[in-house]
């Protein structure tokens, strides 16, 4: 996940630690980033060779497994389920602490008891993705046809294929309708793929910080990454697991570009301006001289001990692909006609890689379809991290919506 | 919007505003409604309880749509100037603008989109035409402020006000067929409708018209 970059305890802990070499030095991995791929330390729904998860790219996958993780109870009637779909490089672990970082869970601001996704009412589910690397079946699982991690040989994944995986978890925890879908930035798109390809199975949805289709720009930005990825020697054409070598510094250079599309240029400048990183001058030299380029150091690396980078190039490709209106004749009103979900849209003045613009082409195409919408532009100067962090408007903005949906549905 | 300029007058048994009243009656129950410029959902929340409408609403203000999320109603953050353009044709059965056209840039194309996106458009405003109004410029050649309209010239958000009359005219040249027209009296009244024009336009404080594409 983004952090703030202030604001979280990675980066009080960055200033501890000496990230001043010339180059990025990657300490030995406090846990190896693969231990949770077959075995996660979180609840896995495992689907036999009978069960395949049939995906856009043609491929049938089986054997495969989904882990997620739960929070509050399932009321009898079943109707009090919630699910969280997580971002680019999130996870299971919404409102636990982390098992590979050790961090709180990542979004407690929004899950958990008393808070609008209010874990003492709901029954709140969060999966790890289809192509990720902590324990649902992605690129670092074992191909059960070689032995080997599948690397490349794993099918290109699509944001359908996150949510058909999703909806077989859904079928096999026996819920019939879930009361909310709730999701920011890549979560956003799954929860804007559920009520197209389930509308009846969606009671509201809530997408926050996203877009119906990836922009030309975000896609240029993955590119970067993938690119840089792919470039550092220690990829081996994929097969790094097998060759036990890892792309880090390819990686951590992704990471680091990646993370300057989630800031703003004002929130850049407040926490760190032009200032010196524990010196009081210019080194003339390639050194992390400025706390900015300490800070996206510390990034890239933090993000490398807990990321498989295949996985990295799975789900960015995942959301380049992404593309509503394409699957319905280039109208976005058409994808959501007769659409019986509700719908609350989220937004941040200051997001620049998923504009309100985005927010609003969303909005447009529901109101066209007749669908209940709502919308809120958040003002903030966080950028698109913002949907992650301490941010009252959308709290009660999403409090508000959830509420008032849960009278409708008759939920205690 | 909320409520630019004027001072609601409720009604002292039901505690809802009496020009929302006015214009709860004139929706056909079971409809579908979008107002423009809902404010905090009082509107919409009253024709929802009353007339089981389904009811959508545009509003500028931040805190207003957090108000109407709070209420359930789902209403978009937006602009009536900018965002009417985006909606379909015969998306609604009632368009309603109420206590808004006064504070629009271009109150002649916002009309014209509300005949458009709903087979009927329900328009609220105070009008300028009223006595007190006349006496202010007429005769102490100020810019009226009075009760109903609290601001000063420079700093109001009604910038494009209007009488009675002047709406008259306008319906005319957009080609709406005005089907109902209520002018308030100072007390929130309805005034009869046997009086001439020209009376509703010199006591009538404020006016509801029910209008209808030609």
């Amino acid at each position: 996940m983004f952090v703030d970059a202030t604001a979280s305890p990675q980066y009080r802990l960055f200033e501890r630690t000496n990230v001043s070499a010339d180059n990025m030095s990657f300490a030995p991995l406090v846990s190896e980033p693969r231990s949770q791929v077959d075995d996660p330390s979180s609840l896995v729904m495992r689907f036999g060779q009978d069960e395949p998860l049939m995906m856009d790219a043609g491929i049938a996958l089986a054997p495969w497994q989904i882990a997620y993780q739960t929070y509050g109870t399932l009321n009898e009637t079943k109707s009090n389920a919630v699910l969280i779909c997580h971002a680019l490089t999130g996870d299971q672990h919404v409102a636990n602490d982390n098992p590979v970082t050790g961090k709180p869970g990542w979004w407690l601001t929004m899950v958990g008891p008393g808070r609008p996704v209010d874990t003492n009412r709901f029954f709140v589910i969060c999966a790890n993705v289809i192509g990720g690397c902590m324990g649902t079946t992605g690129p670092a699982s074992i191909n059960p046809a070689t032995g080997q991690p599948y690397a490349l040989d794993f099918p290109v994944v699509t944001v359908p294929d996150m949510v058909r995986a999703q909806a077989a978890l859904i079928d096999r925890l026996g819920i019939e309708k879930l009361f909310c879908v709730v999701g920011g930035s890549m979560g956003g798109m799954q929860v804007l793929q559920w009520a197209v390809s389930y509308p009846d199975r969606v009671f509201s949805a809530l997408p926050i910080a996203t877009a119906a289709r990836h922009s030309a720009q975000n896609i240029a930005f993955h590119e970067v990454g993938r690119q840089a990825v792919m470039a550092d020697p220690e990829w081996r054409g994929g097969r790094y697991l097998n060759e036990g070598t890892r792309p880090s510094k390819g990686l951590a250079v992704a990471r680091m570009g990646a993370h300057i599309t989630y800031l703003s240029e004002v929130a850049l400048h407040r926490k760190f301006g032009r200032n010196f990183q524990d010196r009081a001058a210019p080194t003339f030299s390639f050194d992390a001289d400025f706390q900015i380029e300490s800070y996206l150091r510390y990034q890239g690396i933090a993000f490398v001990e807990r990321f498989d980078a295949n996985s990295y190039l799975y789900v960015t490709r995942a959301m380049d692909y992404f593309d509503i209106a394409a699957e319905h004749g280039g109208s976005l009103a058409k994808a959501f006609k007769g659409t019986p979900t509700r719908f609350c849209v989220i937004s941040f003045t200051s997001d620049w890689l998923f504009p309100t613009s985005d927010s609003r082409a969303i909005v447009h195409a529901l109101n066209a379809a007749a669908a209940s919408v709502a919308f809120v532009e958040v003002e903030s100067d966080k950028g698109h991290d913002a949907f992650l962090l301490e941010e009252p408007e959308m709290f009660a903005a999403a409090r508000g919506f959830i509420d008032a949906a849960a009278r409708v549905r008759g939920i205690a | 919007m909320s409520l630019p300029g004027t001072l609601p007058l409720t009604d002292t048994a039901s505690g809802h505003r009496l020009d929302f009243l006015m214009v709860t009656d004139m929706v056909e129950p079971g409809s579908r409604v979008l107002d423009v410029g809902c404010g905090d959902g009082a509107l919409l929340s009253l024709l929802r309880d009353r007339k089981g409408v389904d009811g959508r609403g545009i509003e500028i203000s931040r805190e207003g749509v957090a108000a109407c999320l709070a209420k359930g109603l789902p209403v978009i953050q937006g602009d009536a100037d900018t965002d009417l353009a985006d909606y379909p044709d015969d998306a609604f059965d009632y368009v309603i603008l109420s206590q808004t056209i006064q504070a629009t840039r271009q109150p002649k194309v916002v009309l014209e989109h509300l005949l458009r996106i709903g087979r009927r458009a329900i328009v609220s405003f105070p009008n300028f035409g009223h006595w007190r109004v006349r006496i202010d410029l007429g005769v102490r050649g100020r810019m009226p402020m009075t009760e109903n309209l609290p601001y000063s010239w420079y700093d109001t958000p009604n910038i494009h006000f209007c009488t009675i009359r002047d709406f008259v005219e306008l319906c005319r040249d957009v080609g709406a067929q005005m089907e109902k027209a209520v002018a308030l009296n100072a007390g929130g009244q309805p005034m009869r409708v046997t009086l001439p024009w020209w009376v509703w336009n010199l006591l009538g404080e404020q006016a509801v018209f029910l209008l209808k594409r030609r």
